[in-house]
């Protein structure tokens, strides 16, 4: 096990490596010039050297390529270039705001989508499953960017249930008053595809043949469903949401843009916008390593889940 | 496999259908499938006929009145024009000796005058609606289709290009190459998809082309990683084999053997990146990263909707939806059809 681990994080060096390899240069080779971002439009030719000189931008390539190396080991990244705060701060300020949406919207999704992919597996192949076949792919279709227009319109602006947007100060608030339409937009949502998947991976255990051996030996089917059939699927439904978690923490970007909500993902589109290039770099990096960890994680868990699986 | 004692020496001998004629065999026996082709066909005939010009050319023209809504609600009641000052009564007072620019109003009236101005009178309803400037909302969804529809294409065609050369690549070749486009694929599906995007789109900038390649060079993976296993699966095949016993190159047999025989992968593959590409370039355009302002698309009319809802006009976002959701069912029905013609093992498994 623990040769396991070590094996893996081993071979996270590279890849890590890749990443950064990967930043760099597109941001070197595609990116304009940081000095004359930072210098704005009025900047004086001897403003720019400046700037470049103080960035390190007129040293020879590898050694600005060990700066970047340096920043991200020491996390150490300056300031924004457009706000002046510490992007280091931007993670612990921003991120609240993307959890509280996305850790609720998580565990609503999984609760829900499993026993619904369930229900729609035990009646498979009867015009039930395949009228909400048909219903998923076209509810698929529409944008979500329609769903969250129309669900604000009429849940917010004409019945009046949420407020239309907003953000407080307060976690609780948060979660009970601003939280709960973008989540339950986002949940409606995912749940058609969500269920969608989980079906299939059902479908493909009730194919098996210990299930038949089940049936044979007269277990009743709820009880081959629940017991034997959920547990099974669960490893590749495990995948998938291993695979969606390092979403959580960019949060679904659009809902944040669209309902005001100040988390990173929202941050991230920003800084785009504004060319404010240390933010999405770190960003970008941080949570590659965030996704290789969380995978690392997921394995781990398959044991725990399955026996049967053996750690090579 | 007939022999020559049971095949009548005066038959020609019979060719036994290819893959591509057994697919479509099985296809055309796909109501489903059948259907939705014939509506993505029609998509494909208007977004050649919007990109010639023949129809919705004049989408930027402001046809109707702000807002005018669909012709088949009716025109709006006409309302009087809000009086916000009194009507000043008796005879104008003459400021003309302390008006500094009294000398020049008979000069400018004259020259006024030598300029034509036309207004062209602006219709009160238009089939779908108009937008906030009054232009047609149908003329803008059929162009917004040649947009969304084109950057879907493109951007699955670069994206099923690179993935497939890669893959080709990586599978045949295996070893040193094969090891280096698998940390090259790492690297990419290492970094959460979103992030890959804005980091591209920080850097490239904004523009149609410039959506294409950014959906396009950071969506590859997926194809990468199938064409990798069709490729590795192929390359031992005795067919490739005997390629290789009578002289074919590698590249020959790379992409003259091997690859028509995993086409149909490649096919499927390209017609799920159209869906998603499609679905992304909406999200894209309406975080202000996509199509420009001066063009449009389903994306760019979805996002001037937001705003339009809370006044009441819902027609252009209906009209987008519509639209959206007509191409994209069709097209993903399609595909599975595709998917089950190419395919047959695959056939009821989701």
């Amino acid at each position: 096990m623990a040769a396991y681990l070590l094996r893996r994080l081993w071979q996270m060096i590279p890849t890590l490596a890749g990443v950064i390899l990967l930043v760099f240069f597109l941001f070197k080779g595609f990116g304009g010039d940081p000095a004359e971002i930072l210098a704005g439009l009025a900047a004086t030719p001897e403003q720019i050297a400046a700037i470049r000189q103080q960035l390190g931008l007129d040293r020879p390539l590898p050694e600005q390529l060990w700066i970047f190396v340096r920043q991200i080991l020491t996390f150490d990244w300056g300031r924004s270039w457009a706000t002046n705060e510490p992007v280091a701060s931007l993670f612990a300020s921003r991120l609240p705001a993307t959890l509280t949406i996305m850790l609720p919207l998580l565990v609503l999704e999984v609760t829900l989508a499993i026993p619904l992919a369930l229900a729609v597996a035990a009646v498979r192949g009867s015009l039930t499953d395949r009228a909400i076949v048909i219903v998923t792919t076209v509810a698929m279709s529409i944008s979500f960017l329609v769903y969250i227009i129309v669900g604000q319109w009429l849940f917010a602006f004409k019945l009046g249930w949420f407020p239309v947007q907003g953000w407080s100060d307060s976690p609780w608030t948060n979660l009970v008053t601003y939280a709960p339409l973008p989540v339950l937009l986002a949940v409606a949502v995912s749940l058609a595809p969500q269920t969608r998947l989980y079906r299939s991976f059902f479908l493909d255990e009730i194919g098996q043949d210990y299930v038949r051996t089940a049936r044979a030996k007269g277990l009743s089917e709820p009880a081959i469903l629940l017991r034997h059939v959920t547990r099974n699927a669960l490893i590749p439904i495990l995948t998938n949401i291993g695979a969606g978690l390092p979403g959580v923490f960019v949060g679904s970007f659009l809902i944040e843009v669209f309902f005001s909500i100040p988390g990173l993902g929202r941050e991230v589109l920003l800084a785009v916008n504004r060319s404010d290039y240390p933010v999405i770099q770190a960003v970008t990096i941080y949570l590659a390593v965030l996704t290789m960890v969380i995978n690392l994680a997921t394995d781990l868990l398959y044991k725990w889940v399955d026996p049967r699986v053996v750690l090579k | 496999m007939s022999t020559a004692a049971d095949t009548p020496v005066s038959m020609p001998p019979a060719r036994s259908p290819g893959v591509w004629q057994l697919a479509w065999r099985r296809f055309r026996a796909d109501r489903v499938g059948m259907v939705s082709l014939v509506v993505v066909l029609a998509f494909f005939v208007m977004i050649a006929l919007a990109a010639l010009g023949w129809i919705a050319g004049d989408w930027q023209a402001e046809v109707g009145e702000p807002y005018a809504p669909p012709s088949w609600l009716g025109a709006p009641p006409a309302q009087a024009p809000a009086q916000a000052l009194p009507v000043p009564q008796g005879p104008p007072v003459d400021l003309s000796d302390v008006d500094p620019l009294a000398p020049r109003y008979a000069e400018w009236a004259e020259r006024t005058a030598q300029v034509a101005s036309h207004e062209p009178p602006r219709a009160r309803t238009l089939p779908l609606g108009g937008d906030r400037l009054g232009r047609d909302v149908l003329a803008k969804a059929i162009k917004g289709a040649q947009v969304s529809i084109l950057v879907g294409v493109l951007a699955a065609v670069v994206a099923t290009a690179i993935g497939t050369l890669l893959g080709a690549l990586g599978g045949y070749f295996g070893g040193k190459v094969g090891d280096f486009l698998e940390w090259v694929y790492n690297v990419f599906t290492s970094i959460p998809g979103i992030l890959l995007i804005f980091a591209f789109a920080a850097v490239l900038g904004r523009g149609v082309d410039t959506v294409v390649w950014i959906l396009g060079l950071t969506g590859w993976t997926g194809v990468y990683r199938q064409m990798r296993a069709e490729f590795i699966k192929h390359a031992v095949r005795e067919y490739v084999r005997a390629a290789q016993a009578i002289g074919a190159g590698r590249w020959s047999r790379m992409f003259r053997h091997i690859l028509p025989n995993v086409s149909h992968v490649v096919l499927v593959q390209l017609s799920l990146l159209v869906v998603g590409f499609i679905k992304a370039e909406v999200i894209l355009s309406y975080l202000g990263l996509g199509v420009p302002v001066d063009q449009v698309s389903w994306g760019t009319m979805l996002g001037e909707a937001q705003n339009e809802m809370l006044l009441g006009h819902w027609w252009q976002l209906a009209a987008a939806t519509a639209f959206m959701a007509v191409f994209v069912t069709a097209f993903s029905l399609l595909t599975d059809a595709l998917r089950d013609a190419l395919d047959p093992r695959l056939r009821g498994l989701e």
